[in-house]
């Protein structure tokens, strides 16, 4: 029988993306920073859309950041997530001025609202791949 | 812009019967509402010398070259916007036309959607979704109905937005399909109904998420030179657009997750319609999730951004109403042809055919397609 965890979709290995992942499986998220003008970007990818600038560099995420949005799934829309229903997923601006989707820890869904302080935390989904989440701060 | 208005009208339409379980190849589907689609004109197939498919390459032009028998296709496109598709498809019609290019052109859909694959669930498999596969679906953010969840939650905590104000577009929805006739879900929903209905995604309940279906649909765009000498009274096109919102693949990232495409595509066609809000008679309005209609009627314009749950309430949208949308039942309660279906009734609607759901005195109408996230496209018409 197969793991369920590793059944769950994982990212595929991405030129562009590796020091992302790289940086979280190290528990130490870090974000791709236009080495020319400065501007903080997430997702991954090759071009600044304010300088056009191809140049970047990798910097450390304070890990803080407030709820955005959210939403808590009660259907199960790949299998694997079954066994986590109720999930919550929360959408955070994170201090840098992007966004991060991922589940919340120990929150009831009522105890959730826009701007609530919230801090970045990991769990190692398996053992190449570890996962943002997210707690109350 | 104002080039193309009614430089095109759509002179016909065709449909299948829609189900959960056709028995049938999309092929064989597709060739059925093509077939009727052209016989309503009162055109024979060779006359099509354009075509436009569903995005998804399951039925390609070259399928209908083959079993229609058309000697001499001069033009073939596809519209990668998911949901917004079939109405980008309308102003790739008219721009080929206006130019010179062909004189027919054929738009279709068709899907085993509920019997073949399964549409909620493959997203992540798609080129444009590249970014979600990698960075939200390990986390469980997998399908549209979560995806578009965190934009109405912050709709309803911003805006004090209610799910029993969403519920008014399933129930009025609902209303419409059973007085179609080609609709698969035909028993009555109130709002109570909408409200006990099992949540999926909060704020999304089931009956916020519309229909699986399996099915096809097609309609044929002229030239309005051409028009005049077929079957059917024109029904003109007179503006088009569409528009792609900021961050396309991640709502994540999107600077206001609660603003689609159709904001930008809304000002194109309106001005090259020459008309304003106050003017359509009737819209059919994609309706991938109840939140998703409410967001396109502040995006287009109806109301401000944030009062949408105020107009749509007190049956605003139902028939009889202002404003009378998705007449045939949407993909909430008719069938999920990726809006082809909105199309077709908008036509229905200005043709005065729209059976026992027909808007009296019909004379200018909306539709909107919506996909891909974020991308929204925008039609208006008239008899």
């Amino acid at each position: 029988m197969t793991n369920p965890v590793e059944d769950k979709p994982m990212p595929p290995l991405n030129r562009e993306t590796k020091p992302f992942w790289d940086s979280m499986k190290e528990h130490n998220m870090r974000l791709q920073r236009c080495a020319d003008c400065g501007k903080i970007r997430h997702y991954p990818r090759p071009v600044c859309d304010s300088c056009l600038s191809m140049n970047s560099e990798w910097v450390r995420a304070s890990g803080k950041g407030t709820v955005h949005s959210w939403t808590v799934s009660h259907h199960a829309f790949h299998p694997a997530f079954l066994a986590d229903l109720p999930l919550t997923l929360v959408t955070v601006d994170l201090e840098e001025g992007v966004r991060i989707c991922a589940q919340m820890r120990d929150v009831k869904p009522d105890g959730l609202s826009i701007d609530m302080p919230v801090k970045l935390g990991y769990e190692d989904a398996t053992a190449d791949v570890t996962l943002p989440v997210f707690y109350p701060a | 812009m104002s080039g193309l208005k009614d430089k095109c009208a759509v002179t016909g339409i065709g449909e299948t019967e829609y189900s959960r379980n056709s028995g049938r190849s999309v092929v064989s589907m597709e060739m059925e509402a093509a077939l009727k689609a052209i016989n309503d004109a009162g055109l024979t197939p060779n006359d099509i010398d354009g075509i436009i498919p569903y995005g998804n390459m399951e039925v390609v032009a070259e399928e209908f070259i083959t079993n229609l028998g058309i000697e001499d296709l001069r033009y073939s496109a596809i519209t990668p916007l998911g949901g917004a598709s079939s109405v980008a498809a309308i102003q790739a019609a008219v721009t080929a036309i206006a130019a010179g290019v062909c004189n027919h052109v054929l738009l279709i859909v068709g899907r085993n959607g509920s019997s073949g694959t399964c549409i909620g669930a493959r997203a992540g498999e798609m080129p444009q979704f590249r970014i979600i596969g990698e960075f939200e679906m390990p986390s469980g953010n997998i399908a549209p109905a979560q995806l578009y969840a965190h934009m109405a939650r912050r709709h309803m905590e911003l805006y004090g937005t209610k799910s029993e104000q969403l519920a008014e577009i399933a129930v009025s929805t609902r209303a419409n399909a059973i007085l179609n006739g080609n609709a698969i879900m035909t028993s009555p929903m109130t709002i109570e109904d909408h409200q006990n209905s099992r949540m999926i995604s909060d704020p999304l309940r089931l009956f916020d998420c519309c229909l699986e279906s399996d099915g096809a649909t097609a309609i044929i765009v002229s030239s309005t030179e051409r028009a005049k000498d077929l079957s059917q009274k024109p029904i003109y096109i007179m503006g088009v657009g569409e528009g792609h919102p900021d961050s396309p693949s991640a709502i994540t990232q999107r600077p206001d997750m609660m603003t689609l495409g159709t904001a930008k595509a809304a000002p194109r066609a309106f001005n090259m319609a020459g008309i304003d809000r106050n003017d359509i008679d009737v819209a059919e309005i994609y309706d991938c999730f109840t939140y998703i209609v409410m967001c396109q009627l502040e995006d287009l314009g109806f109301c401000k951004k944030g009062e949408g749950g105020d107009f749509i309430s007190n049956g605003r949208i139902a028939l009889g109403g202002e404003l009378p949308i998705n007449t045939h039942g949407g993909l909430l309660s008719q069938a999920h042809m990726v809006g082809m279906n909105h199309v077709c009734e908008l036509v229905k609607q200005l043709r005065g055919t729209g059976g026992k759901a027909q808007v009296a005195n019909a004379e200018i109408g909306l539709v909107t397609g919506y996909g891909d996230m974020g991308d929204g496209a925008v039609a208006i018409m008239r008899n």
